[in-house]
């Protein structure tokens, strides 16, 4: 995959329009997990904007944001950085060839209200 | 049978180089119908209207076609031309032989042979042309202005000066508006009372200005200089010409506990009441769902205390129609509902509150007598943290999409004055970005950070939080990558300003157009921003977008303008191209009047002869020529095609067609 | 020997563009004065607006041999008369693809947005449409047979 590609895997991958993002930092206002992020949610988005993923990929970030999606709830733009730090997790775990997700892993009884990410992500995580 | 006459323009060489303006000349001379034909190198000129004028005289022509350039150029031109003949100038089409031919073909037999096709088109127009008279309506030479704040009062102001009469319809009890409640106006820091209050009492003693205090319009009716309106005079329960104003009824009131609307719920007031000193009128008003006397019969100490006899539990809402040639619509605006935005806890705590309860906090006549004090506990605040952006900018749906574009100014003003007048406070404002375009707006936001050292933070508030009785206000620092926590005394929030909602009842009774946000929307973003589509509203302030006080005032004197421009006429000329109904034709089913734009369409029920001394009533449609502005919406949307549209019937337009795929 | 030639003459299309007095007319007065050029064989009629245009007229212009019929009208939120765009977009809509199921290939109808200052994009439509419809050559159905014999 070149750069390029990968690029655009990611903000297909996270859903988000990151040009719609106005730099107001309210998500990395919010972030309870802000001191463990060496990358911080509101840099995920403008980074990915200015294509340094490479700097994404590395980052440590993506193992210590807890997905608890306080930024996105809170994002005046409707971005979701939360979805963006996902996309590159997801982009590092595939790269590793290990997906940690498997079906018969998730239990019988799921709570609706938990949003769809949250269990992906977590999974993810825990299986690294 | 008609007689035309055909005159084709060389305009120099413009036309005349690229067609053949003779063999174009030449060629109509056969056309069956075409009693005159001529050509001449500038038809516009003095000489050329000359031979118009002679040829139409002398050849008794009823109808003329100009091959010529656009008409949106000389249509004008040529129809003053044939009025000063003597024929009617609607009776003149252009056909335009430079735009849409001679200039943009380079063979010259290619644009000879369209440009004969484009001539015979509008000889077949205008053999269907039917002469046309401009309508006249007269104009009531008195405008109606929505709203009583500083837009409504300056409008007012203004008309009434160039000697016309003017009703202020204000839904509070007092004029004055938003701005009443304001402290100081930036960028001067000059007091806002001071320089409002007097313009209450110029509307008060203006003899052309009647003040229709706590009233609503009910009901409009009939059009540009012609509206008629219902205004419903709320029962205030006292007689507004027998109160002297002397707010002994507010000492002996016993039921105190009715929250104070004019100091954003702050403190409390007296069921009767003024709602402030220098209100306009100067006339107590009760609180029915407050009042122990409406709601259980028995008390009545305000009448009894009343020197004047002015109390009278028994009035009822009465309704006054008025006749209005123009209105101004200066409806103002509200700060937003902060319901959605759990995260500053706006209800949780008492000393996170809006910008315009700190108005209210720092005036001198306000619920502290101006002695900055926090709500929760009256304890002077020792950090003040303000938050900028609350809803506005806000495209997620929890609040407004568009910056409501004063807050940058009031916050500056607000850190301004805490530190001018408690230099021991801390200030820190934490913005996205600072937006102060303006005539010394800019230095007036600098002079905050420079003279006043307050902190402004790059970045957003994430949450605010109370731990053990102080409030954290957590956020980004943006410049310098770091989340950090302010531990505050009192949080102000600039919350986002949306339309008054009343403003949409307005908006449906004036058939003004509204867009998502409720702002009303106005005839050209650039050239016509004080005018509503609606022909004879005009708008002022914030129900048009969102503005500070020099812009409102601005646009409220040049709504005056646009209203005493129309008020000084004693007669409007209408457009005589408007839509016609077919009586005979018409069905009555409504549909031209739902898709009319203007609410041109109303419905008459009319008695028709059947013929052996039979009648019958059936429905039909009536355009009102004064407010149809022409599109032709209706037209097509009749489905038994009743409807038509002088100048551009469906005749005309069909032989138009007709004449074009000729081969 | 004598040389017989035929000169079999180029198939140039017969189009009828209706332009609203507002935007599009006023876009084509652009066209001509900033000399963007465009077929000859495009003749406007000017309407107050483009929700004036009665389908009646299209099937008239294709009954009377056009081959094809272009509307032009503000682009839509600029209209001058509010709404009056949104309805002919509606309208022509329906009777396109009425028009195509007898028959009438829906690239000879168009419906385009021209504003006041779009000359450019006036002729480059014109230029766009002309050349798709003189693809798709003469238009046959409709056509009133009459209007042809009576030549």
């Amino acid at each position: 995959m070149t750069k390029e590609e990968r690029i655009e895997n990611l903000n297909r991958l996270s859903g988000t329009d990151v040009r719609k993002c106005m730099k107001c930092g309210k998500c990395s206002g919010r972030c309870p997990a802000f001191k463990e992020m060496d990358i911080k949610p509101h840099q995920f988005v403008t980074m990915l904007g200015k294509g340094k993923i490479d700097e994404l990929l590395e980052s440590k970030a993506i193992w210590n944001c807890l997905s608890c999606m306080a930024c996105v709830e809170r994002c005046p733009r409707g971005v979701a950085p939360a979805a963006v730090i996902e996309a590159v997790r997801d982009t590092v775990v595939r790269m590793q060839g290990n997906n940690g997700i498997k079906a018969e892993d998730i239990p019988p009884i799921v709570d609706e209200l938990i949003p769809q990410q949250l269990l992906v992500s977590a999974y993810r995580k825990y299986n690294k | 049978m008609q007689r035309i006459g055909v005159f084709i323009c060389w305009c120099g060489s413009n036309i005349a180089a690229t067609v053949d303006v003779q063999k174009v000349a030449e060629v109509m001379k056969s056309e069956p119908g075409v009693v005159y034909s001529a050509d001449y190198q500038y038809m516009c000129s003095e000489n050329g209207q000359q031979l118009i004028k002679q040829a139409i005289k002398e050849h008794n022509l009823t109808g003329i076609v100009v091959g010529s350039c656009s008409p949106r150029m000389h249509e004008a031109t040529f129809r003053k031309t044939a009025e000063a003949a003597g024929l009617n100038p609607y009776m003149v089409e252009i056909a335009n032989i430079r735009e849409h031919c001679s200039w943009i073909h380079k063979d010259m037999d290619e644009a000879t042979e369209k440009a004969i096709i484009l001539v015979r088109t509008a000889i077949a127009k205008v053999k269907l042309n039917a002469p046309l008279m401009a309508g006249e309506s007269p104009v009531v030479k008195r405008a109606l202005v929505i709203g009583g704040g500083i837009a409504g009062i300056q409008a007012a102001l203004d008309i009434a000066d160039a000697g016309f009469e003017v009703d202020i319809v204000e839904k509070n009890a007092t004029i004055g508006g938003r701005m009443a409640q304001l402290d100081k106006t930036f960028p001067t820091l000059d007091c806002s009372a001071c320089i409002l209050t007097p313009k209450m009492v110029d509307c008060a003693q203006h003899e052309k200005i009647d003040i229709l205090s706590y009233s609503e319009v009910e009901e409009v009716k009939g059009f540009v200089g012609n509206f008629s309106v219902k205004i419903r005079r709320k029962a205030r329960y006292v007689d507004e010409t027998k109160c002297t104003g002397c707010k002994i009824c507010m000492e002996k009131c016993p039921s105190k506990k009715g929250l104070n609307s004019f100091n954003m719920d702050l403190n409390t007031r007296p069921a009767i009441h003024i709602p402030f000193a220098q209100a306009i009128p100067n006339v107590a008003v009760i609180d029915p769902e407050q009042c122990i006397k409406l709601k259980t019969g028995k008390c009545g100490i305000c009448q009894k205390f009343c020197g004047a006899g002015a109390i009278d539990y028994e009035q009822k809402d009465t309704f006054i129609e008025r006749e209005y040639g123009a209105i101004v619509v200066a409806t103002g605006y509200k700060p937003i509902n902060l319901d959605a935005f759990n995260e500053y806890g706006y209800n949780d705590n008492k000393d996170v509150i809006t910008s315009l309860e700190l108005e209210r906090l720092m005036n001198a006549a306000g619920p502290t007598n101006g002695v900055l004090l926090r709500p929760s506990d009256g304890e002077h605040p020792k950090v003040i943290t303000f938050i900028q952006c609350v809803g506005s900018r806000d495209s997620s749906g929890c609040g407004k999409p568009y910056c409501s574009k004063i807050c940058c100014m009031y916050t500056a003003k607000h850190a301004m004055l805490i530190r001018e007048k408690y230099p021991d406070t801390e200030v820190h404002v934490f913005y996205i970005d600072v937006r102060t375009p303006g005539k010394n707006y800019d230095e007036f936001y600098r002079r905050a950070v420079e003279q006043y050292g307050v902190d402004y933070i790059k970045g957003m508030v994430g949450k605010v939080y109370n731990e053990n009785g102080k409030l954290m206000v957590q956020g980004s620092n943006l410049i310098d990558n770091e989340q950090i926590t302010i531990e505050s005394d009192l949080v102000v929030l600039a919350a986002a300003i949306e339309p008054e909602p009343s403003v949409r009842k307005v908006a449906t009774l004036l058939t003004a157009s509204i867009d998502t946000n409720n702002f009303l929307t106005e005839s050209h973003a650039k050239l016509r921003p004080v005018e509503s589509p609606t022909a004879g509203v005009y708008l002022a302030g914030v129900c048009q977008g969102p503005k500070d006080i020099p812009e409102t005032v601005s646009q409220a004197s040049a709504c005056a303008a646009k209203v005493i421009g129309l008020l000084a006429k004693d007669k409007l000329k209408t457009n005589p191209c408007v839509a016609i109904p077919d009586e005979s034709m018409c069905n009555g089913c409504s549909q031209c009047a739902n898709v009319c734009a203007y609410g041109a369409i109303t419905y008459e029920n009319k008695e028709f002869r059947l013929g052996g001394g039979k009648t019958e009533i059936r429905r039909v449609a009536c355009v009102n020529p004064a407010v149809c502005q022409g599109c032709g919406a209706c037209t097509v949307t009749c489905p038994s095609g009743a409807m038509d549209l002088k100048g551009f019937s469906s005749k005309q337009i069909m032989s138009e067609v007709e004449a074009i795929c000729k081969k | 020997m004598q040389e017989v030639t035929t000169e079999k003459k180029e198939f140039t299309p017969n189009i009828v563009a209706f332009c609203c007095n507002w935007c599009s007319y006023a876009g084509a007065d652009l066209a001509g004065s900033s000399r963007l050029t465009y077929p000859a064989n495009v003749k406007i009629i000017r309407v107050p607006c483009s929700c004036r245009v009665n389908p009646m007229f299209v099937l008239k212009a294709f009954q009377q041999g056009a081959d094809g019929v272009i509307l032009c009208g503000c682009h839509p939120g600029d209209c001058h008369y509010v709404t009056g765009n949104y309805y002919t977009r509606r309208r022509m809509a329906l009777l396109f693809s009425f028009l195509n199921y007898m028959g009438i290939e829906k690239e000879r109808t168009r419906v385009e947005w021209v504003s006041a200052a779009e000359g450019a994009r006036f002729s480059a439509v014109m230029n766009d449409f002309v050349k798709t419809v003189t693809e798709l050559g003469e238009n046959k159905r409709l056509t009133d047979l009459r209007v042809k014999e009576g030549e």
